[in-house]
């Protein structure tokens, strides 16, 4: 036995000699790590969402003493056959395919524009930005301001100073005659301003990430600016603003606080999104519990099916480049 | 380990579920009724030290907390009045409820809350004893029937009527009273320019004061669609007109869309489309009053207890020439009517019968004369009948005689438990018709008609 293996054997007689620590293996610390993590979602995220699923298939109201009823598929047949809701659906359709359209050209038009040097230009973009920091309530107050007929400056800006002929946006009148749609519009136009500065972000990036050369390459073969823009910076570019498209329409989906902050949902019934109508169904003085729940649901599979299409698009894009 | 940590999780997910159910207990479809306890006479020495009021974050709540403050140097039992804000002050309370939990001993509740309070066994009823104390006698009818009765007109109390409230006008005095303005209205419309009397007056008046080309109006008055502001400003003109929202039966067809119903409907339609200050489609009581301090418009709606706003030099330059009227008449002499707002305190039926007690000694004491007085004198707005007669009140603020004579002819929209759906159909409908100018009002009262009379049938108010 060489001096080195009789000191191995000495070392390890001694550890079997020492009282064995409890060492916690790598299997537990893992554990230690993700289970409480993983209860918190379970509690706050997993069980809410299978317990809102089984309220949905109930008569119940969240303040009555009274333990939820099974009644199927009831309110789910009664949602689905109700023209009052379908017709939120489509003005929540409007909304979005207006406001996400308009985003999009807006924040790719501002991003072209940042993404161009010249002096201010990084002032300019955190300035873009400040509108998607406020609180969408704030910004619906603030709005309501500036649309005031009287007193705000946006009709001002348009080039209506009298009142009485002036565009009475959120009562959806033009001196004083009903003009349907126009509450919507209102309110397309806020979030298109608050949020174009979000596809713009996204663009940026993109548009940061084109490599020089492709450019450099098209200058040479004396590529026109449009067939540069058609033929190099938009394919580079669609993944990303897919990607700023597919948010937008999950959040123009769920759109609420500025249309409570604006209209409330009317005149009427003109900018009754879903999910205004659904707050509706759920609290103020109804609590109709059970059919919010089946409502959630249905909302949850429309975006839960255009979330797919986009995603669809995006990795056939991916397979094709 | 694996069966270990689905042990585990089993046990959690038991717990969870355990912690989220409800109560189990069978609806309740009576009024409960009265807790013998509530009846027993005091304890010798008080077994509670301490109760807890829930109402809404607002000035007359820190003016309860004064009067119980008054309570506790009395009694020595300490009453905490526990504010939560407008916005969540239902669901707060009525989630408390479901869970029949006893953090607050009583609530000053909303006058549509009763229905849910009684059949759902929320409130303890009161009606014994409000009758062996002499209180139901104390406050004015109609306070009594919409703060403390359900169902209307049964005789049974779940409330006891502690912050009285309606709509009222505020006006312009100084443009009243301007000679050169009552000259020219006398000239046109051939009576002096005074407070209206009537609807067709207010709305000469506000014809006459619409100025678009001097930025100002006729009227401010309820428009909001999101809860019930512009139901709560249009059935001020249906109860005046004579219409209604139901018969003594809950039908509905042929009440809702009654012809008086129809005409006062267009009526505040007419108002709206001539003189309302532009750029109120969606006003509540915060809008109403800024269009007054603004100087925008010369009459406004609001509740009673949104006015002292007006009054106080502080919020207003015009609150010295800021005066106050009662709804005014119908046209076709039927009696003046004002939508009811304000709350009545009620009981909460899941604490014990100490507590109970102990509640029901509080609402005794607060009841007195003498305490009401003290109540209206901080700023509440006492349903007491004597209080509201008295000189020291209707001097105490500018729009207290108003106040005063528009409680005795206060009504309310529904208060059973399907309120939420009945008003949902009301806001719709009405913000279609008198704001977005959709429609007649003919068919807006029977699609109102038609869509209440279905709810109702639903939950087994007509057969």
């Amino acid at each position: 036995m060489s001096i080195n293996e009789a000191q191995v054997s000495t070392v390890d007689q001694e550890m079997k000699k020492q009282p064995r620590r409890r060492q916690l293996s790598d299997r537990s610390i893992v554990n230690l790590f993700i289970w409480p993590a993983l209860l918190l979602l379970i509690a706050m995220n997993v069980f809410p969402l299978f317990y809102s699923l089984y309220l949905g298939f109930t008569d119940y109201s969240a303040i009555a003493r009274q333990q939820p009823v099974w009644v199927g598929f009831q309110n789910f047949s009664r949602i689905l056959n109700d023209e009052q809701l379908w017709k939120y659906f489509a003005t929540t359709g409007r909304f979005a395919l207006l406001s996400v359209g308009l985003q999009t050209l807006v924040g790719f038009g501002l991003a072209m524009l940042v993404n161009e040097k010249f002096k201010g230009s990084g002032l300019l973009t955190t300035l873009i930005l400040i509108p998607m920091m406020i609180s969408p309530v704030v910004v619906g107050l603030f709005w309501k301001l500036m649309y005031n007929p009287t007193f705000g400056f946006f009709n001002y800006l348009i080039g209506f100073t009298n009142p009485s002929t002036a565009p009475d946006w959120l009562a959806s009148r033009f001196a004083g005659t009903p003009v349907p749609g126009m509450a919507l519009w209102a309110v397309v136009i806020v979030d298109v301003w608050m949020w174009s500065p979000f596809v713009m972000l996204l663009v940026l990036s993109g548009l940061k990430a084109i490599p020089d050369y492709l450019y450099e390459a098209a200058a040479i073969d004396r590529a026109s600016a449009w067939f540069q823009f058609w033929r190099i910076t938009l394919p580079q570019v669609t993944p990303l603003l897919l990607i700023a498209v597919l948010f937008r329409t999950i959040e123009a989906f769920k759109a609420f606080d500025l249309i409570m902050g604006m209209t409330g949902g009317g005149p009427g019934d003109q900018t009754e999104l879903i999910s205004v109508n659904l707050y509706r169904q759920a609290f103020l003085g109804q609590w109709r519990t059970g059919r919010a729940s089946a409502l959630a649901y249905i909302i949850l599979i429309i975006i839960i099916a255009i979330s797919n299409l986009y995603i669809r698009y995006l990795n056939q894009m991916k397979g094709e480049s | 380990m694996k069966i270990k940590y689905l042990l585990v999780l089993t046990l959690v997910f038991v717990l969870i579920l355990s912690a989220c159910a409800q109560p189990t207990q069978a609806p309740v479809e009576e009024p409960a009724a009265e807790e013998p306890a509530a009846e027993e006479p005091a304890a010798e020495a008080p077994a509670v030290s301490e109760l807890n009021i829930l109402w809404a974050q607002w000035d007359p709540a820190d003016y309860l907390q004064q009067v119980a403050n008054m309570y506790e140097e009395e009694t020595g039992i300490k009453v905490n009045v526990i504010q939560e804000p407008w916005g969540s002050f239902g669901d707060r309370f009525f989630t408390e409820m479901a869970a029949g939990g006893d953090a607050w001993d009583m609530v000053v509740g909303d006058s549509q809350w009763l229905g849910q309070g009684a059949t759902q066994g929320h409130y303890i009823e009161l009606t014994d004893f409000m009758a062996s104390k002499g209180i139901d006698k104390s406050v004015t009818p109609a306070t009594l029937t919409y703060y403390g009765e359900y169902p209307t007109g049964s005789g049974h109390y779940w409330g006891f009527p502690t912050e009285g409230d309606a709509d009222g006008w505020a006006y312009r005095k100084d443009l009243f009273e301007d000679p050169d303005e009552m000259a020219a209205f006398e000239a046109e419309y051939g009576y002096p320019l005074d407070v209206p009397k009537d609807y067709n007056q207010l709305m000469d008046i506000a014809n006459f004061f619409t100025r678009p080309d001097d930025g100002i109006y006729g009227v401010a008055i309820y428009t909001q669609k999101d809860y019930d502001a512009i139901t709560m400003g249009v059935e001020n003109t249906m109860f005046s007109w004579g219409g209604d929202w139901h018969d003594e039966n809950n039908n509905v067809m042929g009440i809702v869309n009654s012809p008086e119903n129809i005409e006062a409907v267009q009526f505040y339609r007419d108002l709206y489309e001539c003189c309302q200050v532009p750029g109120l489609s969606n006003a509540f009581f915060t809008e109403t009053n800024d269009a007054m301090i603004g100087g925008q418009a010369t009459m406004i709606m609001n509740y009673f207890a949104f006015l002292p706003a007006l009054a106080s030099s502080d919020i207003s330059e015009y609150a010295d020439v800021t005066g106050f009227f009662p709804n005014p008449a119908g046209p076709k002499g039927a009696p003046q009517h004002a939508a009811l707002g304000g709350q009545g305190m009620s009981v909460i039926s899941y604490i014990s019968d100490e507590r109970k007690q102990a509640a029901l000694d509080f609402i005794e004491w607060f009841a007195q004369e003498d305490i009401q007085t003290k109540w209206a004198e901080l700023g509440g707005y006492s349903c007491n009948s004597s209080v509201l007669q008295t000189d020291e009140f209707l001097a105490a603020q500018p729009f207290n005689p108003a106040f005063a004579e528009t409680m005795t002819f206060v009504k309310d929209f529904w208060n059973i438990p399907e309120y939420g759906e009945l008003m949902e159909i009301t806001q719709r409908h009405l913000s279609s018709f008198i704001v977005e100018g959709v429609g007649t009002a003919e068919e807006t009262m029977n699609a109102i008609a038609e869509e209440h009379d279905q709810v109702l049938r639903d939950a087994g108010y007509i057969e």
